[in-house]
């Protein structure tokens, strides 16, 4: 089986740790994983804030990159619900179609075509699950409150396999944390009010971390906890499940 | 009305200044939100109920014309004027013309968000004649002379020491009474005279039957009868979305109408008007007023399914934490931002962008309108039409070219974090919204990619 890591830009810019949990994690799976070397962004960015007609370019590049595997897969659930949604090339459709068919989130991933049982994981703290809304209404790794069907949850089924966590969930379990994108930048003052509710949410629980499968809610949850001096800290779900403490 | 000229960001900004009411106002909602949440539990066909009513509506609007038309001659049969408006001034002056040609003075308003996308309060009280809105929160609003703030609860912005001080303003209750029965009770009293003396009676429809040419109207206060029943003429305005084709659909949607807004298995009152009983003269105004446009936009046609239950309101998280009137516009919330660039897409280009595209919303409506994915829809055609500022353009304009280029990527990443690490108060100042109130992520010496190629590359 092979595997196209696709690291989101930011992600290899500012938090490389969890493209390397992410590699280890699925090489330690037994996967087949390579990191095609020219890759950049999903394009998201530009397409969210109204520009996708700019993005064919960046979309070509990643079709470049990502041709060939059997599936592409991230650590992020908003990028990989991007390009499921919107991924484009004129000149290659087949293999854009492919890619689109093709790239999973890590937990998605992990659950449904690795079908993982067990992990040898552990994590001896008390956490909290941010479900980003990418993941959760996007991209349907877990059910959502606004809908009336059975509840499950793949982020969840993979951390109670990890030994020594303990697990909360805030109040509103599935609220959104309001970074949205440019929507942090350009609505900054109710992007960050939804960011401390989360995290008030969450603190009533008494937890050490916050983790969850997108790094852009969590680097904006941090952003606030470190300016607000919390004790809080944040984690990529893919760090815990590749941790052995 | 006062209707902020303010955009959303900095309306927003402005309402959450007072963090403990913005806390109030997510409160109240969130509420309201897992008051539906446990009515719709309660019911096990709730998704199978969604989608009957998304897709009644989707086949009315399909063949809208032919339901508009049975409509009007069924309601014509019943002794019922019917009118048709093409926008709202249009709307305003029928209106006008029926009360002059009666020379009415005395009006009551049952609540009916159409009259208040329309203007119509402002238009008249522009001619000298005053309406006396008789829902109790439209009542509270329209004393302070604001705009509604929800659709639902257009008074829930505001608090019960808000009202107290309105009231004893207008209707001379003992100052810093805050006791709601206490409120009530003088707003049932100064309503009830206005109900008695009316000689004219404006309602809104919520649902408008082909099949039989009669209407339906939804309250929870009786306001919209009181008037209907005492006055001697009854005119009732309605978009011209309003429509199902026949009386059995009905279950669907009150159904879902009323567990959506506020939890209740069924509104309190759900009054059917046919005809006029004797002596009374009954109207309809059918409105367009940009309807057709947008159902000649094949991704923003779904938005003439909704039925006005709020429910995306409740569950929207900038909603909660923005306030009604941050959205500048009748329709506020999720549904409004895509309603309102229809109308008028220079004054509400923001409000598509006053969104996390969370998802909530589409997920939580009743009749599944994807409105998330509307939101976005917009956002490109707002860009497109050129309704985006400069810098916001010349920035992402910028990121693209960037991003296409893998060199240009990472010479400027591995740059950008050197420069984030020698001269941080490059963007740890003021001029960065990010930084405001947030840290900056500490930037790696090491991207993922330069670790990848030096511990598994050699
Ligand atoms: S869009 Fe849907 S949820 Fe929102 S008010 Fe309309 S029907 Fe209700």
């Amino acid at each position: 089986m092979k595997v196209g890591l696709f690291i989101p830009c930011y992600i290899d810019q500012f938090y490389p740790q969890v493209g390397i949990a992410t590699l280890q994690l699925l090489e330690k799976l037994g996967c087949n994983v390579s990191f095609p070397l020219n890759q950049t962004c999903c394009g998201q960015p530009m397409a969210n804030s109204g520009f996708a007609a700019l993005s064919k370019n960046c979309d070509k590049n990643f079709v470049a990159n990502f041709r060939g595997f059997d599936y592409i897969v991230g650590p992020s659930g908003s990028c990989v619900l991007h390009l499921k949604e919107h991924l484009h090339d004129e000149q290659h459709p087949g293999e854009a179609q492919h890619i689109r068919k093709h790239v999973y989130e890590l937990t998605e991933f992990l659950v449904d075509i690795l079908k993982i049982e067990k992990l040898d994981a552990s994590f001896p703290h008390k956490v909290g699950l941010h479900n980003s809304c990418h993941g959760q209404r996007g991209l349907h790794l877990s059910s959502m409150s606004e809908r009336m069907l059975p509840a499950f949850s793949k982020p969840q089924q993979l951390l109670s396999m990890v030994k020594g966590l303990e697990l909360s969930l805030p109040v509103r379990s599935d609220e959104c944390c309001g970074f949205g994108g440019t929507f942090c930048v350009f609505e900054e003052a109710v992007s960050v009010k939804m960011g401390k509710d989360r995290i008030a949410d969450h603190a009533t629980n008494d937890v050490d971390y916050i983790t969850g499968g997108d790094v852009s809610c969590l680097m904006h949850l941090e952003g606030i906890l470190k300016r607000n001096g919390s004790n809080v800290k944040t984690v990529h779900i893919a760090e815990i499940l590749n941790s052995s403490l | 009305m006062s209707i902020s000229k303010l955009s959303h960001a900095e309306a927003a900004e402005q309402f959450i200044k007072d963090e403990p009411r913005t806390d109030w106002h997510d409160e109240t909602l969130w509420f309201v939100r897992q008051k539906r949440d446990k009515a719709a539990h309660g019911l096990p066909e709730w998704e199978k109920l969604r989608e009957w009513a998304s897709q009644i509506k989707d086949h009315t609007l399909s063949n809208l014309d032919n339901y508009l038309k049975e409509f009007e001659s069924k309601a014509q049969d019943n002794g019922v004027i019917v009118h048709w408006a093409a926008d709202g001034e249009e709307h305003n002056r029928i209106i006008y013309d029926i009360i002059t040609h009666h020379k009415i003075k005395k009006i009551v308003k049952s609540k009916s968000m159409l009259t208040e996308e329309c203007g119509l309060n402002e238009f008249l009280h522009a001619k000298g004649i005053e309406t006396v809105d008789t829902d109790l929160g439209e009542r509270i609003v329209q004393f302070r002379q604001e705009a509604p703030s929800h659709i639902v609860l257009p008074a829930i912005h505001l608090k019960k020491q808000d009202v107290s001080d309105t009231f004893h303003e207008h209707l001379h209750t003992e100052k810093g009474n805050n006791d709601p029965q206490y409120l009530t009770e003088a707003a049932r009293q100064h309503l009830r005279e206005k109900f008695i003396e009316s000689e004219l009676a404006i309602t809104g429809v919520n649902f408008a039957v082909a099949e039989t040419g009669g209407f339906i109207v939804c309250t929870n206060e009786g306001n919209a009868d009181m008037g209907a029943h005492a006055a001697k003429i009854h005119i009732a305005c309605m978009g011209f979305e309003k429509m199902i084709p026949k009386a059995e659909h009905l279950s669907v949607f009150l159904r879902l109408l009323a567990r959506s807004a506020t939890g209740q298995p069924i509104t309190t009152y759900s009054s059917h008007f046919h005809k006029p009983r004797e002596g009374q003269e009954m109207h309809i105004v059918i409105v367009d007023n940009g309807r057709s446009r947008q159902l000649g936009r094949a991704d923003f046609r779904n938005s003439l399914k909704c039925i006005r239950c709020a429910a995306c309101f409740n569950t929207c998280p900038v909603y909660r934490r923005s306030g009604g009137h941050s959205y500048h516009t009748a329709v506020a919330g999720p549904i409004g931002s895509i309603l309102n660039p229809n109308i008028d897409m220079r004054a509400n280009a923001d409000l598509p962008f006053a969104s996390t595209l969370c998802g909530s919303c589409s997920n939580v409506c009743p009749v599944k309108i994807d409105i998330h994915d509307q939101l976005w829809k917009w956002r490109q055609v707002l860009v497109a039409e050129g309704y985006v500022d400069t810098t916001k353009k010349i920035g992402l304009k910028g990121m693209a070219f960037v991003l296409a280029r893998p060199g240009l990527y990472r010479f400027a990443g591995k740059a950008g974090r050197a420069m984030m690490r020698m001269f941080p108060w490059l963007l740890n100042n003021k001029l960065n919204p990010w930084y405001k109130q947030r840290e900056m992520p500490a930037p790696p010496k090491e991207s993922f990619r330069d670790w990848y190629i030096k511990n598994k590359q050699q």
